[in-house]
């Protein structure tokens, strides 16, 4: 039985292992790209993490006769309107972004793998039926699907990763799909099948080890939308409520005082750019590294 | 062929149908119903009971699903709850505005960003594909309110030549709206140029290293024959589905931009329903978002159809 559990993986490009993770490792260590993208989204989880150690400032109470300042020894990133520190507000801003993201981009790709696979799996009709429902979903502008539930549940964070689930679930469905049709007519699912082992132990034990690949690469890359998508929301007032320290938020705060103090706008769009370009980054290697057809599958 | 094109556009007949009811749902799930926004939340329950049965809120779901369709299909989705007037006519308006920029950003983006992706291509691994693939990973890293707010800050700002707001309504005139277009379609056009230069730079080189170029370049024909005539041709193909898809993202992905430049657009429009709880606009806009998305997809797959002749004759064979 054993033997049959370890077949060598489908294409050549993913070298047979058992562990997944040394897989993973082998890759990145072959691809710079994806070195330097995961470090960059590292340096952000660090800063994060570490913001009150990094400044003294408070990034929510405000000194109003500080108001709208540049840069300076004092404030590096310079002021707000309401005379809070820019620099704090930006390093504490990716506690939000960060969060938020990585447990969206975490229930999304989870849910969308588990269901993709069933439906190669299962194939029929559910598949048939899942994928118009699937379409029908994709018809609808992503940003209007967000703000609908949104609004029918209210702010936090809880509802909006819920919203980024109704909304990138889907097209994460679509892709894992693709992959494990790959997988399902392999002989090992076959020989799985015949032993009587359940939809779900096939799932977990055959076709899952034989995707990570896809999965991965596909994790990297909803990260990076999804951190878009987040700052976009919190732009648009509907993610982040004021004063939480976001730099979707921050841009729309601080883009009416833009010819005063360039800088409070421009940190946390540096801040947002560098997070994304490092996603970017990492996604790009992996695919490189792994032979995922990334650019395909991403449209 | 035909029989292809046939459960083609049946598939997405389904697709729009099952749409339809989703957005449907999904407008009903909203909390509050019409007849208490009307009213405000201080009216009698009778008053608003009197109302719901007036509008015919009080009847099953799925007949009033039947009845919006069947409107929607006549052109009429109802009455706006906050202007009063009938939503057709608002979302229409609200539409051609945003079609000004649309059409503006696929021209700059489709043009702009198939050179950019056959360049990087053809130089693969040299500076200017390093250079094009720079940019556009930025381009795709930094999202549409970014690059609008930098631009004001560019062109607005420091060269005042564009407008950094619209002060205009939706009726303004397109010579009205013509100056504010060029930065909103910029902005959307460069998140949008950054996907169809990653496919077209793909799809190049797949087909640089096939043997039909190959031979090209054996028979002795010049570099710039074999890319014009035989290259280009089959890369762009797997290139106008993402296209497809950018154009049908618009319908959404104006939402932000137009906000940033205060345009009077669709964007702006579904923004301000969905503060203002204006159920019948949501929905039309919904389902018109619907439609383009679905056209799109339809015009891409047929596209492609009809450029490719292996695709053709699938529909046959099987």
């Amino acid at each position: 039985m054993t033997a049959l559990d370890t077949t060598p993986a489908t294409t050549a490009a993913t070298p047979a292992g058992p562990h997944a993770v040394t897989r993973a490792w082998r890759a990145l260590r072959s691809s710079r790209t994806a070195l330097v993208g995961l470090a960059v989204v590292a340096v952000h989880i660090l800063v994060a993490l570490l913001a009150p150690l990094l400044t003294s400032y408070d990034p929510i109470a405000g000194d109003a006769s500080q108001a709208l300042l540049g840069p300076s020894p004092q404030h590096w990133a310079g002021t707000d309107q309401y005379g809070r520190d820019v620099l704090a507000r930006v390093l504490y801003g990716g506690r939000y972004a960060l969060g938020v993201s990585v447990a969206a981009t975490l229930v999304t790709v989870a849910l969308g793998t588990v269901v993709g696979c069933a439906a190669a799996l299962r194939g029929g009709w559910f598949d048939d039926l899942l994928g118009r429902v699937l379409d029908a979903i994709l018809s609808v502008p992503s940003i209007l699907a967000l703000l609908v539930v949104v609004t029918a549940l209210g702010t936090g964070p809880a509802v909006i990763v819920l919203a980024i689930a109704v909304v990138y679930v889907p097209q994460v469905v679509r892709v894992v799909r693709g992959a494990a049709l790959a997988v399902v007519p392999m002989d090992y699912v076959t020989a799985a099948r015949a032993r009587g082992e359940s939809t779900w132990a096939i799932l977990r034990r055959e076709v899952l080890p034989n995707i990570t690949d896809v999965v991965c690469v596909e994790f990297a890359m909803r990260a990076s939308w999804v951190v878009l998508l987040i700052s976009s929301l919190s732009f648009l007032g509907f993610g982040a409520d004021p004063p939480t320290p976001d730099w979707g938020l921050m841009v729309a705060e601080n883009r009416t005082a833009i010819t005063v103090v360039p800088m409070a706008s421009l940190a946390p769009i540096i801040a947002l750019a560098t997070l994304v370009v490092g996603l970017n980054l990492a996604a790009d290697g992996l695919a490189k590294a792994w032979g995922v057809d990334r650019i395909r599958e991403g449209s | 062929m035909l029989s292809f094109t046939l459960r083609r556009l049946a598939s997405a007949v389904g697709t729009l149908f099952l749409s339809s009811v989703l957005v449907f749902l999904a407008v009903q799930a909203l909390p509050g119903d019409v007849a208490t926004q009307i009213l405000g939340k201080d009216a009698t329950p009778d008053a608003v009971a009197a109302l719901r049965q007036q509008l015919g809120l009080d009847r099953p779901a799925w007949e009033r699903y039947v009845d919006w369709i069947k409107g929607a299909l006549h052109g009429d989705f109802g009455t706006s709850l906050v202007s009063g007037k009938g939503v057709g006519g608002e979302v229409a308006q609200y539409l051609g505005n945003s079609a000004l920029i649309a059409f503006v950003t696929v021209l700059f983006a489709v043009t702009g960003s198939l050179v950019l992706g056959v360049l990087a291509g053809l130089y693969r691994d040299r500076w200017p594909d390093h250079l094009i693939s720079t940019v556009s990973l930025v381009g795709m890293s930094v999202p549409e309110f970014v690059v609008a707010t930098v631009l004001v800050l560019c062109f607005s700002v420091a060269l005042p030549w564009f407008p950094a707001v619209v002060l205009y309504g939706p009726e303004a005139g397109v010579g009205q709206l013509l100056p504010a277009v060029w930065l909103p379609a910029l902005a959307l056009a460069v998140v949008m140029a950054a996907y169809i230069v990653r496919m077209a730079r793909t799809s190049v080189i797949d087909v640089m290293a096939g043997e039909f170029v190959t031979t090209a370049r054996l028979k002795g024909l010049s570099t710039w024959r074999i890319v014009t005539r035989h290259a280009l041709p089959s890369a762009l193909l797997p290139t106008l589905h993402v296209i497809a898809l950018n154009v049908a993202w618009l319908a959404g992905g104006v939402a932000v931009v137009e906000n940033v430049f205060n345009y009077p657009g669709i964007g702006k429009l579904m923004l301000s329903s969905v503060q203002n709880r204006d159920l019948p606009v949501i929905q039309a806009i919904a389902l018109v978002s619907a439609v383009i998305y679905v056209v799109c997809n339809l015009a891409a797959d047929l596209g492609a159809m009809a450029l490719n002749p292996r695709l053709r004759t699938r529909g046959r064979t099987r």
